[in-house]
């Protein structure tokens, strides 16, 4: 689409369309990583706010330097926990991924191949969930999966389970993961669905005609094409997934280790604002490429 | 694409993945016995106790003024946003402008709560109201942004020309054609960022302060104690008035399509 640009009449309501959000962004969204940045590198103090200030002024750059530590920094390579938190939340964030893909990818693809008069209809139901709340949507696994709920109930009438087994899921890695993908589903397929809703029948018909069974086609046609719908669906659901906290606190146990958790425990449990600070510092950096790729991919789609 | 054999296995028992966890709920609101998973009759009750519960119902109040005061606020900016990252062929800075609007959007909500309260320590804003209301604020701007981009970027710009041919200055070109045009996507985006605020647990426990507690930190205590019918009953709620909103909201932009569709046949036919 052509851009036009300023037109004759152009006075300073042009600049306050780009200035407000730009300023307002600049200072809730960048300032606030800067100074989470700087509170990583000091200590922690016992005052109110429990941290001591490492930058007063703009005459003591010299002291602000000789100040910065990076003791925060050394006490999580030191404590296995962290790292251990780390790993933990990326395995747990790709295998999440990997099972949305397997579960998404078929009901994209069987919306983009529905009869066009209800699609809307598809996408309709498929965004209503992600409309109402996460915190319930999280909630109502609970009594679900509870060791007396409703799924040992429903396993217990169709005699898969005795009549005093029960259902041992809830608080380990599998109500984790069950939550997971339930709460993310609708962010995978939406994306799949818009690769594979533009694609091309006529490649598939070609492909037929001359003898390609169906699933070679798949593999040389169908998934290719859907691409970029794959890695901004993977994307998406991986990068928010690894900093979960909701999830592992309500459905996962207390061998659940994932670093939303370990960070809200540091800030809200120990109270050291510094650590904390430091363990998104880390988190941020762990995910930077992830991002970048996402970036990447949403400068392209425009 | 040909359908396969399978489609409508696969669409229903993924629907009902979707769907069945939150039926369950509702159905299990109206349950007479406190247990969640024994059927005692139908009932009423955990809505009574649930509207005579006050610090539910303060936290319900906090988080509806939260929820239209930063919704209002981002489709504001976020309406900016978008014609900003589209209608400016370039700005200085537009690179770094576009990465700040879709990097919130996949940004963990630990490292958003965590930096944003820091900031409001550091400048010395006590914490409350209007600290969550500034950082639900920033969070679904972004989300407002890009819904009313995709719209601008299918947008016929004739008519905003014409305006402008005509000497229509600028600013009244935008509110009278432009934004009547847009509305339905603006609309859109402002459910989008008020049900988002409505919903947030993570970012308002970071920024919240004392006397704003919000309706999600409220039933995230009440479930870390337990399940409550009562959860239940304020949750079948929301679920309700969600489903209402949205549904209204597709059917009036739905019914603005279609009218502007006509004026645009009228119009051309005149034209003609």
């Amino acid at each position: 689409m052509a851009e036009v640009t300023a037109s004759p009449h152009a006075g300073p309501a042009r600049w306050l369309v780009v200035a407000v959000p730009y300023v307002w962004l600049l200072l809730f969204f960048v300032a606030p990583f800067l100074i989470i940045l700087k509170i990583s590198l000091s200590d922690t103090a016992i005052a109110m706010p429990p941290y001591t200030p490492v930058f007063e002024g703009f005459g003591a750059i010299g002291d602000f330097i000789s100040q910065l530590d990076f003791e925060n920094y050394a006490f999580l390579a030191e404590d296995p926990l962290y790292l251990r938190s780390y790993l933990s939340s990326l395995r747990i964030a790709a295998i999440s991924t990997c099972l949305l893909l397997f579960i998404g990818y078929p009901i994209a693809l069987a919306m983009a191949r529905a009869p066009t008069s209800i699609r809307p209809t598809l996408v309709m139901m498929v965004i209503l969930p992600f409309w109402t709340s996460f915190l319930i949507r999280v909630y109502a696994w609970i009594g679900i999966l509870k060791p007396e709920g409703l799924l040992t109930l429903l396993l217990q009438a169709i005699g898969i389970l005795g009549p005093t087994e029960q259902v041992q899921i809830f608080r380990t890695d599998t109500a984790v993961f069950i939550g997971i993908v339930y709460s993310y589903l609708p962010f995978m397929v939406l994306p799949l669905y818009a690769a594979l809703e533009k694609m091309d029948a006529t490649l598939l018909e070609a492909a037929s005609d001359l003898g390609c069974p169906p699933w070679k086609a798949f593999w040389k046609i169908t998934f290719p094409l859907s691409l970029p719908g794959v890695v901004a669906g993977a994307m998406i659901c991986f990068i928010p997934i690894t900093g979960e906290f909701v999830i592992p606190d309500l459905l996962g146990g207390a061998e659940t280790l994932m670093i939303g958790k370990t960070l809200w425990t540091e800030f809200f449990g120990n109270r050291d604002w510094p650590l904390a600070s430091a363990v998104a510092v880390l988190l941020l950096l762990v995910l930077v490429i992830p991002i970048m790729i996402f970036q990447n991919q949403q400068q392209k789609v425009r | 694409m040909k359908p396969s054999r399978f489609d409508p296995v696969v669409l229903t028992l993924g629907f009902a993945f979707l769907y069945i966890p939150i039926i369950i709920l509702v159905i299990y609101s109206f349950n007479a016995s406190r247990l969640v998973t024994v059927w005692g009759g139908f009932s009423l009750q955990w809505y009574s106790a649930m509207w005579s519960n006050q610090g539910l119902m303060d936290a319900a109040w906090v988080t509806a003024r939260v929820g239209v005061i930063s919704a209002t606020i981002g489709t504001i900016l976020g309406t900016l946003a978008a014609l900003a990252l589209v209608r400016y062929a370039r700005f200085p800075g537009k690179m770094a402008f576009s990465g700040m609007i879709y990097a919130p959007l996949v940004m963990p909500e630990v490292i958003t709560g965590l930096s944003l309260l820091l900031l409001f320590v550091a400048i010395g804003i006590d914490r409350g109201f209007w600290t969550v209301t500034i950082a639900h604020t920033t969070f679904t701007m972004c989300y407002v942004a890009i819904v009313v981009q995709s719209r601008l970027l299918t947008f016929d710009r004739s008519l905003e020309e014409a305006a402008l041919d005509l000497g229509s200055p600028p600013v009244r070109t935008f509110f009278k054609i432009t934004l009547p045009l847009i509305f339905p996507a603006v609309a859109a985006g402002w459910m989008l960022a008020f049900t988002l605020s409505l919903d947030d647990l993570v970012i308002a426990s970071f920024t919240t302060g004392p006397g704003a507690t919000t309706l999600p930190i409220k039933i995230y205590s009440q479930v870390r104690l337990g399940v409550t019918p009562e959860i239940n009953a304020i949750c079948t709620i929301l679920i309700g008035l969600v489903t209402i909103g949205v549904i209204a909201t597709s059917f009036t932009s739905k019914r603005t399509e279609l009218r502007r569709i006509r004026d645009e046949h009228v119009a051309q036919r005149g034209a003609a």
